[in-house]
This record gives C-alpha cells, sequence and structure tokens, in this order.
C-alpha cells in the first residue's frame, strides 16, 4: 500500500479566523497540528495515481494483469464520467479491467476492501487497485471554525492479490441513512440544483459562514453517532470472528478528531501504544485516513513482520464499519509528497 | 450519582476552572467559555464515566451543573 499528500501545509497555530485561546483548544482537543492542503487544481485521482505508479513500481506487478480497480471518493474529477474510467487510463491498465467509483467518505476504505476481496473471491481478478482519497478541503469554508480547521488531502492505494490460502478477512458494515444531514453538501446534486443563491455565504452562528455547496458539519451529532456506533460494532465483529481485543496488534481509527477516538478508545479498553493517529500531522483526510495511517504511522511494523489489524471507520452517510484482518510483511513505500 | 464526584471530573476536564468555583447551581456557561468543542468535552466525559448519552437538546435546555446531572440520573441504568 501506498500513499500520497499534496507539498502545501497549513498549521492550526495560523488560523487566525479563530482566537490563540480557541487555537490552542483545538490543537489539544481536536488534536490537529497541520494539514496537507492539494492547490487547486490538484485532484483526489492525481494523488491516488502518484501512490499507484510508486506502488506497482515497487511491486514490479505486470500492469497488465490488474483487472479490478475501484476508486472510493467524494471528490471525483468530474460529475461525469466515473474517475476510476480515466484513471484505468491513465495508469495503462488493460480494457478487461473493471473500473468504477463507490461514492463514501469516512467509512471507504473498509466499504472498499470488502468489496474488492468479495469481487476477486468470485473471482472477478487475480489483482486489483484499491484507490481512497479525497480533497475534502475543496469544499470547506475558511470562515467554517467546525470544518476549516479540521480536514486535510490525501490519496491511497493499496494493490490487493487473490491468494486461497490467505487468511480471511472478516467485515461488520453498517449503514444509518436517517443522520445523511449531519455531514453534507447540500447544493450542487440532483436533489438541490446549483443556482446563484447556492454561492450566497450565511452566517450559521459565531465563526461560522458557508454556502449551500460547503460542506457542513454537525459535530454533536457525529459526535454522539461515533460513540454510540463503533464500540458495538467492533464487538460483534470480534465475537463473530471468534477474537478478543488482545490478539490484535494495532486498532487504526478513522482520523475524525481526537476526542472521538479517545473516548472510543477508552471505551474498548486498549492502551494508546496499540492505537496510531495521523490526525496531528495530516487533519482528518476522510477515506484516506486509515490507510495513510497505516502509511505513516505502522510503515516499519508492515513491512518487517506479521501483524493483526482492526481498521474501523465511520462518519458521513452515516455510514461504518470495521474489518479484522492479517498483513504479512508488505510493501509499503513512505508517504509521498506530490509535486505536479 | 454523586454531584460532588461529577463536580470534581467537570474540573479535572477543564484547565480554565479554579477548584471550588463550580457547585450544584452554578451556571456552567457563565463559568466556562462556551463553544463546540467544550461541548464535545463535556459529553465525551459524561458518556465515558455514565454511559449516558447527552444531546445538543440536552445541552441547550440545561443551564445548571444540577441540570446536567439530572439528565444523566435519569438515563443511568439502575
Amino acid at each position: 500500500m501506498a500513499a500520497t499528500v499534496p507539498g502545501p501545509r497549513e498549521h492550526t497555530a495560523d488560523y487566525t479566523w479563530i482566537s490563540r485561546k480557541e487555537r490552542e483548544s483545538l490543537i489539544k482537543n481536536i488534536g490537529v497540528e497541520t494539514r496537507r492542503v492539494a492547490p487547486r487544481g490538484v485532484t483526489a485521482a492525481d494523488l491516488c495515481v502518484a501512490a499507484a505508479e510508486r506502488l506497482l513500481e515497487n511491486l514490479n506487478w505486470d500492469r497488465r494483469e490488474i483487472e479490478l480497480l475501484i476508486f472510493v471518493s467524494q471528490s471525483p474529477d468530474h460529475l461525469v464520467p466515473a474517475t476510476a474510467c480515466i484513471v484505468q487510463n491513465r495508469l495503462g491498465l488493460p480494457h478487461s479491467c473493471i473500473a468504477f467509483d463507490v461514492g463514501l467518505g469516512c467509512s471507504g476504505y473498509v466499504y472498499g476492501l470488502s468489496l474488492a476481496g468479495s469481487m476477486m473471491q468470485s473471482g472477478a481478478s487475480k489483482k486489483a487497485l484499491l484507490m481512497v482519497g479525497d480533497i475534502s478541503t475543496l469544499t470547506t469554508s475558511y470562515r467554517d471554525k467546525s470544518t476549516y480547521p479540521l480536514f486535510g488531502d490525501g490519496g491511497t492505494v493499496t494493490a490487493l492479490e487473490f491468494n486461497q490460502k490467505a487468511p480471511e478477512m472478516h467485515f461488520n458494515l453498517q449503514t444509518d441513512g436517517a443522520g445523511y444531514r449531519a455531514l453534507i453538501i447540500p447544493d450542487g446534486g440532483a436533489r438541490n440544483r446549483m443556482s446563484r443563491k447556492s454561492f450566497d455565504i450565511r452566517k450559521v452562528s459565531k465563526g461560522m459562514y458557508r454556502s449551500r455547496l460547503h460542506l457542513q458539519l454537525d459535530g454533536i451529532e457525529v459526535f454522539n453517532f461515533s460513540l454510540r456506533e463503533v464500540v458495538p460494532n467492533v464487538k460483534s465483529l470480534l465475537k463473530h470472528a471468534e477474537q478478543t481485543m488482545d490478539g490484535i496488534d494495532y486498532l487504526v481509527f478513522h482520523q475524525a478528531n481526537r476526542l472521538i477516538t479517545e473516548t472510543l478508545r477508552k471505551m474498548l479498553k486498549v492502551d494508546p501504544a496499540r492505537v496510531p493517529y495521523s490526525l496531528k500531522e495530516y487533519g482528518n483526510t476522510s477515506g484516506a485516513s486509515v490507510p495513510l495511517t497505516m502509511v505513516t504511522q505502522l510503515r516499519n511494523q508492515l513491512t518487517t513482520g506479521r501483524l493483526q489489524l482492526l481498521l474501523s471507520a465511520f462518519g458521513v452517510g452515516l455510514s461504518w464499519g470495521s474489518v479484522l484482518l492479517e498483513t504479512d510483511r508488505i510493501v509499503c513505500p513512505e508517504v509521498i509528497e506530490f509535486t505536479k | 450519582m454523586d454531584i460532588d464526584t461529577f463536580i470534581k471530573r467537570i474540573e479535572e476536564e477543564f484547565d480554565d476552572l479554579k477548584p471550588g468555583v463550580l457547585k450544584p447551581g452554578t451556571r456552567f456557561r457563565e463559568v466556562v467559555e462556551w463553544n463546540s468543542i467544550n461541548a464535545l468535552i463535556l459529553i465525551a466525559m459524561i458518556k465515558t464515566e455514565y454511559d449516558v448519552t447527552l444531546t445538543a437538546d440536552d445541552l441547550i435546555q440545561s443551564k445548571t451543573i444540577n441540570d446536567i446531572s439530572s439528565r444523566i440520573t435519569s438515563r443511568m441504568e439502575p
């Protein structure tokens, strides 16, 4: 697996839209110190393709053998066509390649793994690429303190090869669409078509100004959803797989914010050393956050040994899921910094 | 639930709070700078300590420490 982040960095300490005290509280409690922000014109697909080029080079795979490409993102290159089709051509993958997009955010990596795994098991392809990435900063309003200082950009790729003898992956995937308004960009789709009014910036509350084309985040709603759903989801997965938390080397959470993940960690009674964070350096990178955390925080362990991992991701949808899997000395180059 | 323990836990969470300032009848928005992060800190502490979920509406309806404590008590498993 590989991950790419844009070069430009923004520091929470420099976010002068809010007071110094608020910035300090944000860094301490939400846990984001710096974020990578894609320059105009750089897309999630660009980051994922850069990661894929490096990974394919390291793996020395014959591209003609890759017959499945899944691109999981909420920031496609265009509204039409699917970005995966464009990426198939950019990477020089064969015409026999199945390529499609999945429009999920925070939970996207776990969903993508499940989808790729089951398609490969049914014989769709022996080799597959799962790309998960987002340019979330494209849709956050600078004058909205509830979103702007949280999100960072990133793109990842995971190369999967079917092996009959590989240990099983166990999944527990869930959805509750009743909460779809908790994280939403209201306009620009077919439900609320883009209009002149979509661009109007309105004051929502103190320190929060945004348009209907900006991401809206109901912090308390998402917080309570995460605390209500993630722990039962993880416990039920462990029970199904006849596994215990003691048997897990690392629990990798979606990097939502530190308050959420630390509360979940305490609820699951896992010691901090087994719960890695990339939040401090990269912020919340949406669906890319789980693989980006693995690449940046666990690279040595992933490349040198066998690991039992529990990955758990949750958010926009509302959609959430966990996977139990084993890795064994995987190929994982250092995180790539994107330059055009 | 013991109100003194609850107050002590709140004092531990918020650096700005001097011990002894908070009383059961204190209007918490007057002693803690009230913003979304502080709301999340309080919700997280209550979930971890008492396994009770406080909503945005609960916070809007509550004025004092006692108000919050009553809401927690009413939802705690016997």
